[in-house]
């Protein structure tokens, strides 16, 4: 019996080991020149708690690209509240805006207060207190994030989003496969599936409750539909051959993805509910990689019907789909902007494979990342960031640059290759 | 979650237990370590000679096998392609058709072709690129006289690399098909 235990504790910390090294952590790599200066102070009373929230908060800004902020040690003042704030003394250090609060523990957790202050315009912009339960102050300073993104940009903050990602250890025979999902700061990773057989392609249903997958486990290609939350999950899919590239339909009721079971790979439509699927796409090539446009009516997909991949557009309700990207001969995994009025791409270059971005309208095509072994962008559900794997020496790791190519992070893991991310909608 | 399907254990329990009956020689499985590069070097596999020589001669001149080595799995079971290519090369035609031997006179014989690409591009399309690899070796296998029903696909895209690199001499190691009895 105590042998028993040994073991259950030995699991116990095989696990609690996995997971931490799942954790990413996040390194500026380009900053924009044209992002605003702020100061984000300490917070009064949050010596010894767990987590520094004002450092969360200076990070989240930071990563947004939007935000340039002053650091700490050039801060000779510290002040709490918005009637201690010197205007002239952060003026003199070219801060734009600044942030200040405190932290206080409570009963049931802790009780944080905010004020955002526009130093040019001598005023408190905005100011809150938030009640923390429990641990969770992470989550309370992507959500003070969150509201100075907003009151400062206009655009909703997406601190408070997450992130699912797959891992890999080995090679060959011999390899290891996680689904995980963390914070948008790669963050509080939490392993949601492991195997021994390939894991690829989480997408999120809309609502955020669910991802759904392609999984080998059973030495073949499925797709899954896993609840976040409880870990219950159903098999959707497993044709004969490829079931591959889920992608939920905005209303979360169809799921698009890519199946072989007539030959090669084409575009299918499932209803979620009764998991009938309908051909769209017929035809001798690769039809693969669907994602639908924000407002439901069409789809964009890769596909090789012109030699090489290119980007093509269904609309629902029939039509011959119409083909998108014109520049260079290799051109895939399309994804659009929240707005529809933009696409995130892999466009081949002479360099290599990057994330590009072109408009709808047109064609012409903008290279966005510097890297050149780029894959599998999504896009921040504000529309702001594309995350993306590629690879740093010889590392799989997940990288972000802002929509306009301004600013970019990496995220690298201590071990091991991470790939295939799929950024959340709005959870709150 | 932790997934260890019966089916794997089995299958290699299985395969354990083909590989003690069926083969005396000491050839690895997989043909990771054949070059391909160059195209001097080409497995055969159906000499039969028990030596777990790794390579065969080129296509035409190792065409006499006899019913002895119909009766084993050929040890070559891996055949490489080029860059954005299912074609399966002159080269590797001979291993092609000693896997075409060996199930035409096993009929209960099930083979599962495994297409696999390079790391490059996307992963989805890459799953379809490995298919293609795949396909083409089955077409291959059936004009051959293998029935339909003793062979499978499945691509694993880029998701299982035989070998870990960001170079040609990796990338051509990586773009393969398997045949997994």
């Amino acid at each position: 019996m105590q042998s028993l235990s040994k073991v259950w504790l030995f699991c116990v910390l095989l696990l609690v080991s996995s997971m931490a090294s799942a954790n990413l952590t996040i390194e500026i790599t380009r900053g924009s020149d044209q992002a605003l200066p702020i100061g984000v102070v300490p917070f009064a009373g949050s010596e010894g708690m767990p987590e520094d929230v004002a450092q969360i908060v200076q990070d989240d800004l930071e990563r947004s690209g939007l935000f340039d902020p002053l650091a700490r040690s050039a801060m000779f003042e510290q002040p709490s509240q918005s009637d201690d704030v010197q205007f002239g003394t952060w003026r003199s250090l070219d801060v734009r805006y600044l942030v200040v609060g405190s932290a206080a523990q409570t009963d049931g957790g802790f009780e944080l207060q905010f004020e955002l202050m526009d130093i040019s315009g001598q005023r408190r912009m905005i100011g809150e207190t938030v009640t923390v339960r429990g641990n969770d102050l992470r989550g309370a300073a992507h959500y003070i994030s969150d509201q100075i993104f907003e009151e400062i940009t206009d655009i909703r903050g997406a601190f408070s989003t997450k992130i699912a990602y797959v891992t890999a250890q080995g090679i060959g025979d011999n390899m290891q496969f996680g689904l995980y999902v963390a914070d948008a700061d790669g963050r509080r990773s939490e392993q949601v599936l492991t195997s021994d057989e390939p894991i690829m392609s989480p997408a999120w249903s809309p609502d955020g409750t669910k991802l759904a997958y392609v999984s080998f486990e059973t030495e073949r290609p499925a797709i899954y539909i896993q609840d976040v939350a409880t870990g219950q999950r159903v098999k959707a899919t497993s044709f004969d051959g490829i079931n591959g590239a889920p992608a939920w339909s905005p209303d979360g009721r169809r799921i698009a993805m890519s199946l072989s079971k007539d030959g090669q790979p084409e575009i299918y439509i499932m209803d979620v509910a009764n998991r009938s699927v309908e051909r769209i796409t017929n035809n001798n090539s690769i039809d693969t990689e669907p994602a639908w446009a924000p407002d439901g009516r069409s789809l964009l997909f890769t596909s090789d019907r012109s030699g090489g991949p290119q980007l093509y557009q269904y609309s629902m309700g029939g039509g011959e789909a119409q083909r998108m990207t014109f520049t260079g001969n290799y051109n895939a995994r399309g994804r659009y902007s929240p707005d529809g009025e933009q696409i995130f791409l892999i466009h081949r270059s002479s360099r290599g494979y990057q994330v590009a971005r072109q408009d709808l309208s047109g064609d012409r095509l903008v290279v966005l990342s510097e890297s050149t072994r780029d894959e599998s962008p999504s896009v921040a559900p504000n529309g702001t960031m594309v995350i993306f794997a590629t690879q740093q020496g010889n590392s799989g790791v997940l990288s972000a640059v802002s929509a306009d190519g301004r600013s970019s992070f990496r995220l690298p893991s201590a071990q091991g290759d991470v790939r295939d991310p799929a950024w959340s909608p709005f959870l709150n | 979650m932790q997934l260890k399907p019966l089916a794997r254990s089995l299958a290699a329990a299985l395969s354990i237990v083909v590989i003690a009956g069926c083969s005396s020689t000491g050839g690895t499985q997989d043909g990771d370590s054949y070059g391909s590069q160059d195209g001097s070097t080409t497995g055969s596999g159906t000499s039969g000679t028990g030596t777990g020589s790794q390579y065969g001669s080129t296509s035409g001149s190792g065409s006499g096998s006899g019913q002895q080595a119909d009766s084993r799995i050929p040890e070559v079971r891996t055949i490489y392609f080029d860059y954005d290519r299912d074609t399966i090369k002159s080269e590797y035609e001979s291993v092609v058709m000693a896997h075409a031997r060996y199930l035409r006179a096993n009929p209960s014989a099930q083979v599962v072709l495994h297409g696999h690409t390079d790391e490059r591009g996307t992963r989805e399309y890459n799953m379809a690129l490995g298919e293609r690899r795949a396909g083409a070796v089955e077409r291959f296998l059936n004009i051959q006289g293998v029935s339909s029903s003793q062979m499978s696909v499945v691509s694993y895209g880029e998701e299982r690399p035989a070998v870990n690199g960001q170079d040609e001499s990796a990338y051509s190691q990586n773009r393969r098909v398997v045949f997994n009895y």
